[in-house]
Formats: C-alpha cells, structure tokens, sequence
C-alpha cells in the first residue's frame, strides 16, 4: 500500500506508521523538521517500509501540489494545541491554519485525485464535540475540521473513496507534556493501534480508546445552563 | 510519583524531562540529573531524589539493523527489540528476568541473564554506544575506558543516547525446556555444573523458606517447532498486599509439587521460559503501598552461598519468585558490572521496616564475610563500606562519573 503520513514526527502518526512499515508499506512521510524526520524514517525503513521524506511546513499552500499524487492511504497527522490563555490574533489564526485551513484545502485537492478504494483517516480529536474554556481554539479549530471530514466524506463516498474521523481522548505525547497526567490518558502506542485498526475496519467515525465515544455524548447533551457553569 | 520497581525508597524530582528527539537532547540547567527509563530497577538506582529525570521512553526508535547489528536509540525496550527480531530469527545476546526494560537500563546495570555462563553478561555484546555529557556528545567502544566506566556505569557518565547491539540468530520462537526437581543445594551444584556445559540457559527456582533448599532446575536451549506466543497479560489493578509468610509457603509448596509433576522436557514460547513475571502487570502492586526490596548477592563459593541461603530460610519471610543460578567465568565489560564467577540468588521481601532492613543487614555481612557483591540494580540498603569493598574498581570509576549526573543510590554509597 501507498501510504501519505502528513506530520509524520507525531506520536499518533509514528505509533500507526510503525504497523505499516512492518507489513512492507510504502510510506511518504511529510514534517516540518528534516532532523526529526530522518529519525522517524531511519526507524520505519529498519522496521520494513519503503520510505520518502519530504521536509515542508504544511502551513504553506504553495507545496500542496507536490503531495498531490494516488495514494491507497492518507493520514493527516499535523497539528498544534496552542496556548489556551493566547490573546494574540496572529497565534490563534495560526492554530486554525495549521489544524483546520490547511488540511481543507490540501484534503480537498487530495481527495480530487485518490483512486476509488482509498482513504483518508484524520486526527481530529474529542475537543471538536464541545467547545472548552480550556481549549476554545483548538476544539474549534477540530469541530470545524470534524464538519469539513463529515462533508468529504460525503462528497468522496460516490468515487469509493473513504474518510475516517479519528477522534482520540487526551493521549500521553509531547503534545501534551505539560498537562497534568491522570488514568484518562492513553499511550500513542495504543492509540496508533486503533486507528489502523479503524482504516483496516471501514469505520467513519472512531474515538480513541472507544469509550470515549459515550463520555463525550453524555458532555454533548448537558443543556447549555449546566455546561457553562463547569470546570472541566 | 515517579518511583521504582521495589517503590522503596520514595523519592521527590524536582523536574522530570521527557525526551522525544536524540539529536535534540540536552541537559537541563537543574542538577543532578539522571536518565530514567523503564523505572524497573527495584532500590534507588534509578531515583534522583531532589534533582531532575530525563525521562527516556520517547527515545524509542531503531537507527539500522544490518547482519544482527542493531542500532537503537537507548530508550528502546528489550520487549520492542524482541517483537522485531524474533520474526526474524534473531535474539538478544543477554535478556534479564523481565522484557520491559530499556537498552539504556541493561547497558547502565551491565545486565546478566539465564546464559551467563556461556554469553556472559548484556555489555559484552556492545558494538558502539554514544553518550550525552555536560562536555557534549561522546562515542565509546569496547577497549574505551569510557565504554567500561559506562557498562555497569549506573546512568552516572551520561545519557546514553543510542547504541549498537549484536544480535545472536536463533531457529524461531521456541525454547526446549527441561525441569528437573531438586532436594537440596548438592544436588543443585552437581545439575549446575552437569547442565552448563550442555545448556545455553540453566537457572533454578528455589523453595526459600524450606530448609532443605529444595527446588526446580530448569535447562534450555533455543529450538525450532511452533510454539503459540503468550496469552494477553493480566494485571494487578490496585495496591493489593497479598505476599506473606502463610501465602508464600503455601505458594512455594504448591509450586514445588506441580512442578514435580510436571517435570521433563517441553518445548514452550520464550516469554514465558525467560519472563514468567512480565504475564502479570503490575505485580509488584501484589506487596502493598510499603513495596518490598530485593535482596540480590553473588558469592563465590558454595559454602558461602549455604550459610547465606540457610540465613534466608531461617528469616521467615521471603518471595514466591526466587531464583538461584550459577554464574560463569567470562569476565565482565564494566568497571561496575555485578557478575563475577560465583552463585547468585535474588530474594524479595515485603517492605516492614526496621525488622526487614535488620535481615538485610544480617544477609549483606554474610555476603562480605563470603567475598560476595550485591547487585546495585536491585539495592536500596547496603551500606557504603559494604559497595566499596565488594566493587574494587570504584576509585578506577569515579573520574568518569559526570559533574551534571548523580543519582540516590550513588549519594547513599559515596557518603
């Protein structure tokens, strides 16, 4: 299998792209640091993937041609939490332009191409349910990446190509250093897992560990008048 | 909190580092520093009480793997190593009693395993490592006396950033397995001696708190056939303080008579032939918040691993899991390496304080009296006289120890 990984130094995509290149994909790994990406690459190829780096920043329109090629795979990876106490109006466009602007307009010129039978599998994440004093930006940026998935789906379904929402719960990366640890986090080990398990599957919407999914239904139905008086 | 495997002694870090990129690693303004991997060093070797952890789980990714060397970044763990060279048909040289371990952990406690006496211990199959120091990035290799300051070397020369392991081929996942009961220790010395000759790996559990010094002796060699890998691992949830004198006697005799009677030559997977503890999560939950310590000596003579065996009998407490194996005569890559010609046993006890830190103290003087070391990987308690008598490469040693690294274990036997 072709396999495009778009921020493949994340952890996520790093844990799925192991599993790939042990059963001899073809992987095509983007990332903004060549550094971090010739490691990442070193390992897959020792692990049995054929592998092509590309070092680019995903942020820049002007290279999405050059990714735009018939790929059986296509795991978009990339993207920024961002400082939930920002004010600055440039840094929060730049956490909607990583992590919603850019995978739109790149999935859609992407989604043109890819031969029936094809996937795309997204990150987006649980922030997109509900929108958080603690993440406003971020779960915005991920419930307008959701709809965006929702509509590509749609439209792709009739070639017979898929779109997979992949929707993870707080997992233990880099990502999330800084942030507290409690037993509601999973490893990008485990978490990678399921997400290969998801394409391999015909899922179109996973959330990561599964129960992840009936946690953030019950947070969606809370009427309004309650959620806003919440800390979480 | 972060703590050890034994969770004795507790331990505060003011700043623990996740490392994710080796090229990036530096080290952090806050001192002392030292590497923490998989945390499975039961004391205070792998605890910074008051100074920072660079922790090393995100260094976990191969480099290149060519003619059975591998090179690896020192985060990796022996069970990532193991679940990619297998399929292969290829082995680790060295693997200790548990796969969740990292490279940087079994080149930093010089690691030994059931093959000791034919493969010796996990530095001498080192090609090449690198380290980061507060002088920069240094490369070592065997004949280096950085390389020999660094195998056995506790973490305290630097982080060890990558190294390069060769691999030993093996016919598949399977492990022939004979088990052979034994009614005390001469009979042990004749098995051990008849079976090192022939067997890859000889090890025995022994009944500890039986006077007799009954036991299984097992003997195994890697073999071809098909073998089912392991069943999904269960594991211990909660604290759950199970392990006492009643329940270890009951255990161990249970033990004892199932194996009796399953004595003879199996062929079974290899996890559970060189890791029967790692298919239960979490086991050290099973001797409560208090934890336990383990006490891990090697002596070098039979009558001084008797009187130090018959001490342990008569203590009244002590593990379900103790294991006594006959080391070879390979001499050990590092300045601080444990192995040594002789017997090792590992005995664990539940934490209860003075009265257990006491039998500590009585074992420890009979393993000096005998001429023996304790292992520094598996120690909370000797004292400092104790480690500089038994490791007489010390002084050789302390000039590589980094001015940035330090760890608990370090400050409590330098006092």
């Amino acid at each position: 299998m072709k396999i495009l990984v778009l921020g493949a130094t994340s952890a996520i995509a790093q844990a799925a792209a192991r599993l790939w290149a042990a059963r001899g994909d073809e992987l095509v790994l983007v990332a903004r640091s060549g550094e971090r990406l010739a490691a990442v690459a070193d390992d897959l190829r020792t692990r049995g993937g054929t592998i092509e780096t590309l070092v680019q920043d995903l942020d820049d329109a002007s290279l999405y041609p050059r990714l735009v090629r018939p790929f059986d795979l296509v795991l978009l990876a990339h993207g920024v939490l961002g400082d939930p106490a920002e004010t600055d109006p440039a840094a929060i466009a730049r956490v909607l332009r990583t992590n919603l602007v850019g995978p739109a307009q790149l999935l859609t010129l992407l989604g043109e191409q890819l031969p029936k039978g094809a996937c795309i599998a997204a990150l987006s994440s649980v922030a997109g349910d509900r929108g958080r004093a603690k993440n406003g930006i971020y779960g915005a940026s991920k419930a307008g990446l959701d709809a965006f998935l929702s509509a590509l789906r749609q439209k792709l379904s009739q070639r017979g190509v898929r779109v997979l929402t992949v929707k993870p719960g707080f997992v233990d990366t880099p990502m999330t250093a800084a942030l507290p640890k409690s037993p509601l986090f999973a490893s990008a080990e485990s978490v990678g897992r399921g997400l290969v398990r998801a394409v391999a599957s015909g899922a179109d919407v996973v959330y990561l560990p599964f129960w992840w999914r009936f946690v953030m239904f019950l947070i969606r139905v809370l009427p309004e008048r309650i959620f806003k008086k919440l800390s979480f | 909190m972060t703590e050890s495997w034994g969770r004795y002694p507790a331990a505060t870090h003011a700043l623990e580092v996740p490392l994710s990129w080796r090229a990036e690693a530096s080290l952090p303004a806050a001192r002392p520093v030292l590497a923490y991997g998989q945390g499975r060093s039961y004391g205070d070797a792998c605890l910074n009480d008051g100074g920072a952890l660079l922790r090393t789980a995100g260094l976990d990714r191969f480099i290149d793997f060519k003619d059975g060397i591998l090179r690896c970044e020192g985060g990796v763990t022996l069970q990532q190593i193991l679940d990619f060279a297998v399929p292969r048909g290829w082995f680790l040289p060295v693997v200790p009693g548990t796969r969740f371990v990292s490279v940087g952990g079994a080149i930093a406690n010089d690691i030994h395993g059931k093959n000791h006496h034919r493969a010796g211990t996990f530095g001498r199959h080192l090609r090449r490592l690198e380290l980061l120091r507060t002088s920069g990035r240094a490369e070592c290799a065997p004949g280096d006396p950085l390389f020999a300051a660094t195998v056995g070397g506790l973490g305290l020369t630097g982080l060890i950033t990558w190294a390069e392991i060769a691999l030993m081929p093996v016919p598949g996942p399977a492990v022939q397995v004979e088990a052979i009961p034994f009614a005390g220790l001469d009979h042990f010395f004749a098995l051990s001696d008849e079976s090192d000759a022939r067997s890859a790996y000889t090890v025995a559990w022994l009944d500890v708190l039986a006077a007799s010094h009954r036991g299984i002796f097992y003997r195994g060699d890697h073999a071809e056939g098909a073998v089912r890998p392991a069943r999904a691992r269960a594991s211990v949830p909660v604290d759950l303080p199970l392990v006492n004198g009643l329940t270890v006697r009951a255990f161990n005799a249970a033990y004892y008579a199932a194996q009796r009677l399953a004595a003879g030559t199996r062929l079974v997977h290899y996890q559970p032939f060189f890791f029967p503890l790692d298919s239960l999560g979490h086991w050290n939950r099973l001797y409560g918040k208090r934890g336990f310590l383990q006490f891990q000596c090697v002596v070098p003579t039979r009558d001084g691993i008797r009187a130090v065996l018959d001490a342990a009998a008569r203590l009244r407490a002590g593990s379900p899991i103790t294991v006594l194996k006959k080391f070879g005569d390979l001499p050990s890559p590092g300045m601080l390496s444990f192995p040594r010609p002789g017997f090792t046993v590992a005995i664990d006890l539940a934490n209860r304080g003075a009265e257990t830190f006491a039998h500590f103290e009585r074992l420890e003087k009979l393993v000096r009296v005998a001429g023996g070391a304790l292992y520094p990987a598996k120690d909370a308690r000797m004292s400092a006289a104790t480690f500089a008598h038994s490791y007489p490469r010390l002084e050789e040693f302390a000039p590589f120890v980094d001015p940035a690294f330090s760890s608990s274990f370090w400050r409590r036997v330098r006092r």
